[in-house]
């Protein structure tokens, strides 16, 4: 799963969305009058639409030069491509590291569409399914002129996976490669010893599967196979100076604080299908205020918000309110689902027809609500989202005509429940997101109806997968029958999504995602089947039956796929939202000078 | 007879152990506070059932797995009994210690107060890095506050129940009452984003790099942080100067003869100033050790900002580092107050 | 307007009113009176009688702009009431002076005993630092600091109290003010400094040829120094005479009470012969008729005079004036019959 940022503030933000709305007014309206005040280039006039890049490639534009500003409210955990777990690093990195594959640079479903970066095709597999292949591009040059190598390639990987310093990226080649007890590259000097990835010559990487996995071309378009020279290595320290095979190079950075990129003269375009290399300069400043970066966005001061979760509460007034700033922003899906899991293992949710009038009853406008309403989420029915490879919408649990509920139905599950009046039941919720807080209390109030009694618990989400919710044991003593939660896939696929938090054998007793502990037989052989599944188009079937048997479990309810509101200044070109990371493409971006 | 031993008298000498007494008390204050902060941030923790384990886990990706998190136990130390814990941060800070970053040790020469568990960055530097900008922030605003908030108080006392008292009054009650966020963010809206007429948030620049950014960029910060304490000082100072200018001393002044602003600037406003001076030196004091909210608002990588993300992100050893370095300004702005204080008032004995 | 007295300080029907949110509050309500150089007055009251806001009045410090002020002021020819503020000031500190009660609190804390001397001096005199220090000391000596060259940069809290008396006085004294008002000059002192700070005072008036108000609650204060004596009740003057009216001869029933509560030796100082019941009036609503009425011990003793009116200050001989509805025979004769052995008896 990827991180999301916490909303900074977001009670204060939420606490001054009155206070800045009205003065909001002021802001936008000097757009109008004077129209050389800097302050109004990014509200000037632009034919763009709202959500138009969501389809489609907003202010197309080749023109070079100038400086692209990002802004993001907290920091990287790392600028190390290597050693990074936020989706929007993973998009932002692709700047100055190409990983082997890359997703397709367009709009819409043909951009979950993997295609070659450093490699000259996608991976080749053996008959067995356990070993991939990939041959590099020649001539392919880091930013001071020497030639990228494979081993480069093999030995990023064993940095990122196998030590005990690089904390901060997943660690899927760990899990998936064949490396028997490898100490890593910090303990183990040799590379050799590394036996999970072979370089029979200097364009040709091997990974060594311990079991067949089809959609390995999805972990290797992980930033995490961006090469690294041994030799330029400084473990954590690696992030201050990354050794650069994209468009964009390092200038200076100062962590916690600011990354300069400039453009990196040894990146050929002719290698490279996905990414353009516009701005002069790509600035990032970081820790700053939420409320702030909005304001920026909407001034033209900034071009874009790093983190792609959205605008706050105060901005997201403003630019709704305004039709002309309201066709400034996009609203697309992020890759997270935001659901509710109920325990299979506490009663009375040990009973299939109790989570089903849970199903029904629920009002899902309500709970959609807190999220922002429709901008902030499409009520969801599934366990998959609208961006997932292999997604297929179906509704097993209608509740009425506008989501606010089916009673009878929901009685009627009740009584075939044997609690034809309803029960008592607690509901855990991480204390201190608010949102997620709104979420319980709505669905208390929705419930209520059929006279289920819900209690809120809250727990603190800092420990809320090690010590509360995702610890089974607490969840059985403390009798935790709902819990609220959200997923988003590491990369967009059926068993991405799904692999976590619905196989059975991936309940673990501390940090356990499987949260309603399901573990249906049926559905853990779908995944092993869909996974050593070569032909994409059977897989993805595959996923869309794994997401069937979830729904009809009834422990899974969706409030909503997630969606943002994102700020697309007018002097921002060649703009796209790419569906893999519900953002847009930062390695299209160019600004108007 | 009482008090005949005449001033001066080895008044070096009572001020040097004046400060050796204080410097040695500051030093003990300061390794409590930072005993108190590590109990908080480990002690606690641990007393209610936290596991070394659980603790590593907050510094380790979010997909550890059980080796990762082991790995990180032993690189952090958290495995050690609480006191080994503490008296190797202690020792850091003396003798400084060395650091794992992957191929190489990093070495953190003294005064060391660790890494930082989230980022990997040695925290002194940090904040050696992150000071300029506070003190920046922090003394401008202290200039501007002390000047606008002790002249409209004086004003405000000397014009009681006028117009402009009720004035200032009102708006000095508006000043203490807005939160820094509010009328931080609008005055942006307004003189950044509307008017053009400052740069935005975020556009913090060194001195050494850009003087006139640097002064730009500081200008709503500094209206906005001084706002708040110049209302305070205006208040503060009206009150002060109020009972001051009926103490009989001031009518003594007057039966002398002398004009009327001598008697304000020569008599009253020194006996008013000196509590304030007190206040104002913890005040600024206090700031040094980062505008939290001001530094937010405005995007401004002071200590405040720094300290304020670091809770966020349970990153100890920053938190740690901030807490010392706060109370170190804290005290120092004690020590200073009362030499001061002695020096302005000569009733008051260093002792 | 009326023509200048011949005398050196003349009070003629002055009133200082205080507006306030509870109501008009009369301090002083039409007093008249004279001083001539090298002469003493004493002025007696109780706290709020109006004494310490007339002196006050006189130098031009009775508080800030809201006070009404009316009546004249006549000081060596000129009358103050009607000059300007910026007037008066120059004439303060130097043609007349104060001293005030309480010395630590009546000096600046911060600046030394000496800095405030010659700040005294040097507004009425453009003389050099230096200079002005070397009078401040020789003024220090004069009123009988010890090795006043090493104590002039004393701070006030660094002297004790009866030091800082004598300071206070060489500060009043610094330029030979030809009318100089204590108000209170011995009251925070022990018994024995109040004797020696008298006589300094009585010492330099001489030596100066001052006129000198000295204002008290006490009695026994005033009784060897006045020349005059002035009781004060309700900010009016209930009665004037010699030191020797005032004392052998007093006709009011509230002076009756101030000599019955002065200290004797062979007393208690608390234990009071003849106690004034009740409180001082509010000076906003004065009762109709004479303001001591409430607490006089003789009410009745009016001979059917009516006493809803307030009564006048009449002569009743020699200079001797006494504010009082009862017929001065009657006075006399509680005096000498009730009063007066009372007092000796004990």
């Amino acid at each position: 799963m990827r991180k999301t940022n916490a909303l900074a503030f977001a009670a204060l933000g939420t606490v001054l969305t009155m206070g800045l709305a009205a003065c909001g007014g002021t802001a936008g309206g000097g757009g109008n009058t004077s129209s050389g005040n800097k302050a109004t280039d990014g509200a000037a006039a632009s034919t763009a639409k709202y959500n138009d890049a969501y389809t489609k490639v907003v202010n197309p534009s080749d023109a070079k030069g100038g400086t692209l500003k990002f802004a993001l409210t907290n920091e990287p955990d790392s600028t190390d491509p290597g050693n990074t777990y936020y989706a929007w690093n993973w998009n932002f990195t692709r700047l100055y590291a190409r990983p082997l594959m890359t997703y397709t640079a367009q709009p819409g479903e043909a951009g979950l569409k993997l295609v070659p970066d450093l490699a000259e095709s996608a991976g080749e597999v053996s008959a067995d399914g356990k070993t991939w292949t990939y041959k590099l591009k020649k001539g392919i040059k880091y930013d001071d002129g020497t030639e990228v190598k494979a081993a480069d390639i093999k030995y990023a990987v064993a940095r990122s996976n196998f030590t005990d310093e690089l904390t901060d990226g997943p660690k899927y080649f760990a899990l998936y490669l064949d490396a028997g007890d490898y100490k890593g590259p910090y303990k183990d000097k040799n590379l050799d010893d590394f036996k999970g990835i072979e370089t029979p010559d200097d364009y040709t990487v091997v990974f060594k599967l311990k079991a067949p996995f089809s959609e390995f071309d999805f972990l290797v378009s992980n930033p995490q196979t961006a090469p690294v020279p041994q030799a330029k290595d400084t473990g954590v320290d690696y992030e201050k100076a990354v050794v650069s095979t994209g468009p964009y190079k390092f200038e200076s950075y100062e962590v916690g604080k600011q990354l300069n990129l400039v453009r990196n003269t040894n990146w050929d375009p002719a290698t490279d299908t996905t990414r353009k290399q516009l701005p002069d300069r790509i600035e990032v400043q970081y820790g700053q205020n939420g409320e702030d970066i909005d304001n920026r966005l909407i001034a033209g001061q900034i071009q874009v918000d790093l983190a792609g979760t959205g605008m706050q509460p105060a901005g997201r007034a403003k630019v709704v309110s305004d039709p002309k700033l309201k066709d400034s922003t996009d609203n697309p899906f992020t890759p997270f689902n935001r659901y509710a899991m109920m325990s299979t293992k506490v009663k009375p949710f040990d009973n299939v027809e109790c989570r089903k009038a849970v199903q029904y009853a629920t009002d899902k406008t309500a709970t959609q609500a807190p999220w922002g309403g429709p901008l902030g989420g499409e009520i969801g029915t599934t366990a998959m989202t609208p961006t997932t490879v292999g997604y297929k919408q179906f509704d097993l649990y209608p509740n009425g005509a506008d989501h606010k509920g089916d009673l009878t139905k929901a009685k009627e599950a009740l009584t075939a429940c044997g609690q034809p009046n309803g029960f008592e039941a607690n509901l855990a919720v991480r204390g201190d997101r608010t949102k997620e807080v709104q979420v319980a209390e709505a669905l208390q109030a929705s419930l209520a109806r059929v006279g289920i009694k819900l209690t809120i618990k809250k727990y603190p989400s800092g420990d809320w997968s090690a010590q509360y919710a995702g610890k089974p044991d607490f969840v059985h003593k403390n009798n935790l029958g709902i819990m609220i939660a959200g997923w988003g896939a590491d990369w967009p696929s059926g068993f991405g999504f799904l692999s976590q938090i619905v196989d059975g054998r991936a309940i673990k007793p501390s940090g356990n995602y499987n949260q309603m502990e399901l573990n249906d037989p049926a559905i853990n052989e779908l995944l092993d089947k869909g996974i050593q599944t070569p032909d994409a188009t059977a897989r993805n079937e595959i996923w869309a039956q794994v997401d069937q048997k979830v729904m009809e479990s009834a422990a899974f309810m969706s409030f909503v796929y997630e969606k943002t509101l994102i700020f697309r200044p007018s002097n921002l070109t060649n703009v796209y939202v790419h569906p893999a990371w519900g953002m847009y493409d930062y390695t299209w971006l160019g600004v108007k000078q | 007879m009482p008090g005949s031993d005449p001033p001066g008298h080895s008044g070096r000498t009572i001020v040097v152990a004046f400060i050796v007494r204080r410097v040695i008390a500051a030093v003990l204050m300061l390794a409590v506070v930072s005993m108190a902060t590590f109990a908080i941030f480990f002690l606690i923790p641990r007393a209610l059932g936290q596991t070394p384990e659980g603790m590593a886990s907050r510094y380790v990706g979010r997909d550890a797995t059980p080796e990762a998190i082991q790995g990180a136990v032993k690189r952090l130390h958290l495995d050690d009994p609480l006191l080994v814990q503490y008296g190797r941060f202690a020792q850091g800070i003396v003798a400084g210690q060395d650091y794992s970053l992957g191929p190489k040790k990093a070495e953190c020469p003294a005064p060391c107060f660790g890494f930082s568990f989230n980022n990997n960055q040695p925290v002194w530097p940090t904040l050696l890095d992150r000071l300029p900008a506070t003190l920046s922030l922090a003394i401008g605003a202290a200039v501007l506050w002390l000047v606008t908030g002790v002249s409209i108080g004086v004003v405000s006392a000397l014009r009681r129940g006028s117009v402009l008292d009720r004035a200032a009054m009102t708006v000095a009650l508006a000043g203490v009452s807005l939160p820094i966020y509010f009328t931080g963010l609008l005055s942006l809206s307004v003189f950044a984003y509307t008017l053009g007429i400052f740069p935005g948030g975020g556009s913090y620049t060194p001195i050494t790099e850009n003087p006139v950014m640097w002064f730009q960029a500081l200008v709503l910060p500094w209206i906005t942080l001084a706002f708040l304490y110049a209302a305070l000082y205006a208040r503060l100072t009206r009150a002060g100067m109020l009972e001051t200018m009926g103490e009989d001393y001031i009518r003594t002044a007057r039966a002398k003869g002398l004009r009327e602003r001598t008697v304000v600037t020569k008599h009253a406003l020194r006996a008013t100033l000196t509590p304030i001076l007190t206040i104002f030196g913890l005040d600024l004091g206090l700031l040094l050790g980062g505008a939290v909210l001001t530094e937010s608002t405005f995007s401004i990588q002071g200590i405040g900002k720094l300290v304020i993300d670091a809770i966020r992100g349970n990153d100890l050893p920053v938190v740690l580092g901030v807490t010392l370095f706060a109370a170190f300004f804290i005290v120092l702005a004690n020590l200073i107050v009362d030499i001061l204080y002695a020096v302005v008032d000569p009733r008051v004995r260093l002792s | 307007m009326t023509t200048p007295p011949e005398s050196f300080l003349e009070l003629r029907d002055l009133r200082i009113h205080f507006p306030t949110e509870d109501g008009l509050v009369k301090s002083v309500d039409g007093l008249s009176y004279k001083l001539e150089r090298g002469k003493t007055l004493g002025i007696v009251g109780e706290s709020g009688s109006g004494k310490s806001v007339t002196s006050l009045g006189i130098l031009g410090l009775h508080k800030g702009g809201r006070a009404k002020i009316s009546g004249e002021i006549w000081l060596d020819g000129e009358e103050l009431v009607s000059a300007s503020a910026d007037h008066v000031r120059t004439l303060r500190g130097k043609k007349m002076a104060m001293i005030f009660q309480d010395p630590l609190s009546a000096m600046h804390p911060f600046y030394s005993v000496g800095a405030q001397i010659v700040e005294a001096y040097r507004i009425h005199h453009k003389v050099s630092k230096g200079v002005a220090r070397k009078h401040a000391i020789d003024m220090l000596g004069r009123v009988g600091i010890p090795q006043p060259d090493r104590r002039v940069d004393d701070y006030p809290h660094q002297f004790s109290g009866g030091m800082r008396q004598r300071a206070m006085i060489a500060m009043a004294l610094s330029c030979d003010p030809e009318l100089l008002i204590a108000d209170e000059p011995t009251t925070a002192l022990d018994v024995t400094v109040q004797a020696q700070i008298l006589d300094l005072m009585t010492d330099l008036q001489r030596e100066f040829n001052s006129a000198l108000i000295i204002i008290t609650h006490d009695l026994g204060v005033v009784a060897e120094l006045s020349d005059d004596i002035l009781v004060m009740y309700g900010g009016k003057c209930i009665e004037y005479g010699s030191a020797e009216d005032i004392f052998y001869r007093p006709e009011h029933p509230y002076t009756w009470g101030l000599l019955g509560s002065m200290p004797r030796l062979d007393r208690e100082r608390t234990e009071r012969l003849l106690p004034i019941k009740g409180t001082p009036p509010s000076l906003i609503n004065v009762p109709s008729g004479c303001a001591f009425n409430p607490r006089c011990g003789f009410v009745g003793r009016t001979e059917g005079k009516s006493t809803s009116e307030v009564p006048e200050l009449l002569e009743t001989e020699g200079g001797h004036l006494v504010r009082c509805h009862m017929p001065r025979t009657e006075r006399r004769s509680i005096w000498d019959n009730e009063i007066k052995p009372m007092m000796e008896s004990t």
